[in-house]
């Protein structure tokens, strides 16, 4: 019976598949058509830009874009500096984000409706309307006036600016980039659970921490692994928070929206040639050649982390 | 005696559990309290004052309401612009909520190139958040060549015709309300030329149907299908309610961000009133106010819609 429907299924899909196989091909052309003409860009000489006769196919095939994009980057220093802050950041958002989530979605207390709702409240008020506050926050930052106990010289405050502690803070007290977000997500990820499991464990003496890492966790794989790839990759072209905390260590995404400003500056001061300002062509395609060397990681970290998504799947067969 | 104790003992695992409740959302509170509370009221203080920026620090002196009023009795545009802000975005979510379901099923089924097709569909949240996005805006160079989906908001010749030819068909849908007209042929060729614009503003979207779709336990399909249930009541019954809260999270979510990217006029306005007019004050107040909008219509919006969204609890 089983084996009739699968084979009958099997045989009917044909122009299914054809169509379906038409609309992927063609959702993907255009997500990948934008992009396909940055690649041409950033493989142009500046004067192929302003040549009408030319589209798509340099004339003046050159990969110098690249290498001057990749010093101008200090590449290789600021893709480790943002390896470092994007996986702590998310790993912390992550943990703090399910672990809220999973309080919003199965715990009664007071205040709920109104703690849930300036959940929401912070998804829908940008990061910029709380830029000044913010940055005084962690300029002068006192540990909620804990700060004279714990140093030795008892100083009143420290500057956190131009270290990663704002970044940590922020993403471990769910106030970072999108966290609000995250909860939500994760809160309705959460209830869509069949409660029987958890309900069988508290009843065997599981804790409710336990409960959740060993019963929850696992029948939620791919939605955590979406939100971790979310919240890496905000974190990761992340230019906002960036550029409001740090200005000395150099990660990829703060350098990328510099990087033709920099270039400029040491094309003049070496005297290589005479340039009085950053023409659009110049930005162009040096932004052009910096955005697929920010970009690529990201990009091979989702493909790795697509497994997750098919092992998730075969552990959620436990639930249910 | 005995019934006494129960109750008690009810009460107290009631409170049990509301304090572990707490104990869960307790990275949140911290965050709540030490850095967004104090910062929502601080641009209420601002909105209520005048703001002038002098060598050492900023002066407020308080105004009472009036930011407010200036805002709706005396700027031309503000009010309209908010009206203007609610009509764009009732189209616009409709058709990304639809669209990305529609593509989270489509790449959620098992063909060849499935892993390169969700990378790819990954690309629209790269490419609208932060510095790729602020580099895109700024590059004339580049937003002239990749010039795919014709003029953005007007239409070109084609698709005026095939909007005539939908008119003529089915005669002229309008639906009046106040001073603003919606065709419904007149949206949907409008969907087909800014299909560029509703696939990248789908990004997130898509990838939290898939994951939704991808949490859904094999098994429920396997027992119904033994059971004898189509494919068409397996979406029904089994897809439909369980995917139904993260339809609820989506719809908010398109929502937030059709109101407050930064491409949206209201968010201009304010901005530049901050930035440009250096109002501080009438800024805030501005802010206030269409925060407050967007929450009405997500007030609205999710209590029509949480009827039917199926919870395990």
């Amino acid at each position: 019976m089983i084996r009739r429907f699968i084979e009958s299924k099997h045989t009917k899909a044909v122009p299914f598949k054809i169509i379906r196989a038409v609309l992927v091909i063609g959702i993907c052309f255009m997500v990948l058509f934008p992009m396909f003409v940055r690649l041409t860009v950033s493989l142009m000489d500046e004067s192929d830009l302003y040549d009408p006769t030319i589209l798509y196919i340099p004339s003046n095939f050159t990969l110098n874009n690249y290498r001057m994009a990749l010093d101008g980057l200090n590449y290789w220093e600021s893709l480790r500096n943002s390896t470092l802050l994007a996986v702590a950041t998310s790993i912390l958002t992550l943990i703090a984000c399910s672990l809220v989530a999973y309080g919003f979605a199965r715990f009664q207390f007071p205040l709920k409706r109104f703690l849930f709702f300036m959940v929401v409240l912070m998804i829908v008020i940008p990061p910029q309307t709380v830029m000044l506050s913010q940055f005084m926050f962690f300029r002068y930052f006192d540990f909620g006036g804990f700060l004279p106990f714990i140093t030795r010289d008892g100083s009143r405050h420290i500057n956190l600016i131009n270290t990663f502690w704002p970044f940590v803070i922020m993403s471990s007290t769910v106030t970072g980039l999108k966290n609000g977000l995250f909860v939500y997500i994760l809160r309705q990820h959460f209830r869509s659970i069949p409660k029987e499991l958890e309900e069988a464990a508290y009843i065997d003496g599981c804790g409710y921490l336990k409960t959740f890492a060993t019963i929850v966790i696992p029948a939620s794989v791919p939605m955590l692994t979406t939100v971790f790839l979310f919240s890496f990759a905000w974190m990761w072209t992340d230019n906002y928070y960036s550029s409001l905390f740090l200005t000395a260590p150099r990660i990829l995404s703060s350098a990328l929206g510099s990087l033709a400003a920099n270039l400029w500056h040491t094309y003049v001061n070496t005297g290589l040639g005479q340039m009085t300002f950053i023409t659009p062509g110049f930005s162009s395609i040096v932004n052009n050649a910096g955005i697929f060397l920010v970009i690529l990681p990201l990009f091979v970290l989702y493909l790795f982390a697509q497994r997750a998504f098919v092992e998730g799947v075969e552990r959620s067969g436990i639930v249910g | 005696m005995r019934k006494k104790a129960s109750i008690l003992g009810v009460r107290r695992s009631y409170i049990k559990k509301a304090i572990v409740g707490y104990l869960f959302i307790s990275p949140f509170l911290v965050g709540f309290i030490f850095l967004f509370l104090g910062t929502l009221l601080q641009t209420f203080e601002f909105s209520r004052s005048f703001m002038s920026v002098g060598p050492d620090g900023y002066v407020l002196t308080p105004v009472g309401w009036d930011n407010f009023r200036r805002l709706f009795f005396v700027d031309p545009d503000f009010a309209f612009e908010l009206v203007r802000a609610v009509f764009g975005m009732l189209p616009e979510v409709a058709m990304i909520i639809i669209f990305s379901f529609f593509t989270a099923t489509l790449i959620n089924q098992k063909f060849m190139g499935r892993s390169l097709a969700r990378a790819v569909l990954f690309l629209p949240i790269i490419l609208t958040s932060g510095v790729v996005l602020a580099l895109e805006m700024n590059d004339a160079m580049l937003l002239y060549l990749s010039d795919v989906s014709g003029q953005a908001m007007a239409l070109d010749g084609d698709s005026m015709r095939l909007l005539n030819s939908i008119d003529n068909m089915l005669g002229n849908l309008f639906i009046t309300v106040g001073n603003f007209t919606i065709d419904p042929a007149f949206m949907i060729v409008m969907a087909i030329d800014n299909i560029y614009d509703i696939i990248i503003a789908s990004g997130v979207q898509i990838l939290v149907f898939l994951a939704g779709l991808q949490s859904i336990p094999p098994s429920l399909y396997e027992a119904s299908t033994v059971e004898g249930a189509t494919g068409w009541e397996n979406f029904w019954k089994i897809t439909f309610p369980m995917i139904s809260p993260l339809v609820l999270v989506n719809v908010v979510y398109t929502i937030i961000d059709s109101f407050t990217r930064p491409t949206n006029e209201v968010m201009g306005i304010i901005h530049s009133m901050a930035f440009g007019q250096l109002d501080f004050g009438g800024s805030s107040a501005a802010a206030l106010v269409y925060f407050l909008l967007v929450i009405l219509a997500l007030g609205i919006v999710v209590g029509l819609l949480s009827r039917w969204v199926f919870y395990y609890d």
